[in-house]
């Protein structure tokens, strides 16, 4: 027989799976929507880009985000933009940087605001137009948006 | 609301060629638009949507931000000290008002 407290934790477990793969499931077409809507549908490929972030943010109201892209930044050959995007905040969007090769190296860090637990993408547009992507999975402890500032 | 000072952080003398690193914040709420009041009156959106950085005349970043961006907002951004000049860095919020803060920069060698 289970004790009392098992029962419990078995029951948050479920109550907090069932809650987080309903929204996922819309969550998904969020973040794959907010891509192809910068990509045109064109390929993205993984590499080049490294998305710095915390694996678990005790505090989703301030989150510091990194993202570095390997380009030499030159006026031939460097990355035009980094999109950061959203699995489940209200806006998919989160912010864009614009970058050229007046940036010497391509790396950007800022504080972003996660709603939930999720994924977060960190998407690099080249001047050759060609797209490159990083994820990253974060437990978020206290989530943004709902009750703090 | 009025925008609030602004703060930056970078080095006033560089080498030609160097990359310097830039960081910057500015004093501002980024108020979602989701959230609500003690008396359940919904607060309105009041955020800033644009951050831009010229050096000498020229942009040389830009930064779209929406309501994800922290209350606060801080970037860490680098550029190449090509000539001594001033950099103007404009946050504008969504009804248009502009907060400028600005910096000379030495540029030797």
């Amino acid at each position: 027989m289970p004790t009392r407290r098992e029962m419990m934790i078995g029951g948050a477990a479920i109550a907090a799976a069932s809650l987080l793969d309903a929204p996922g499931v819309l969550a998904d077409n969020q973040i794959e929507a907010a891509i192809r809507q910068r990509t045109g549908g064109a390929a993205v490929h993984s590499g080049r880009v490294t998305l710095g972030i915390p694996q678990i943010a005790e505090n989703g109201l301030a989150v510091f985000t990194t993202v570095e892209v390997e380009s030499p930044m030159t006026a031939g050959e460097h990355v035009k933009a980094i999109h950061l995007l959203s699995e489940k905040n209200p806006i998919p969007h989160i912010t864009t940087f614009w970058l050229g090769p007046r940036a010497g190296r391509a790396r950007v860090s800022t504080n972003i605001r996660l709603a939930a637990s999720q994924k977060v993408v960190a998407l690099a547009e080249m001047n050759d137009g060609s797209f490159w992507a990083d994820e990253k999975s974060i437990v978020v402890t206290i989530a943004a948006c709902i009750d703090g500032g | 609301m009025a925008l609030a000072p602004a703060r930056i952080a970078m080095p006033a003398e560089a080498r030609k060629g160097d990359i310097i690193e830039i960081k910057a914040l500015i004093r501002h709420p980024m108020e979602t638009g989701y959230r609500a009041d003690a008396r359940g009156q919904s607060i309105p959106r009041d955020i800033i949507e644009s951050f831009v950085v010229t050096y000498a005349g020229v942009e040389v970043f830009r930064m779209e931000l929406n309501p994800g961006i922290s209350a606060n907002p801080y970037v860490v951004f680098s550029t190449v000290a090509t000539e001594t000049g001033e950099l103007v860095f404009t946050w504008t919020d969504q009804k248009g008002a502009a907060t400028v803060e600005r910096k000379q920069i030495t540029v030797t060698g």
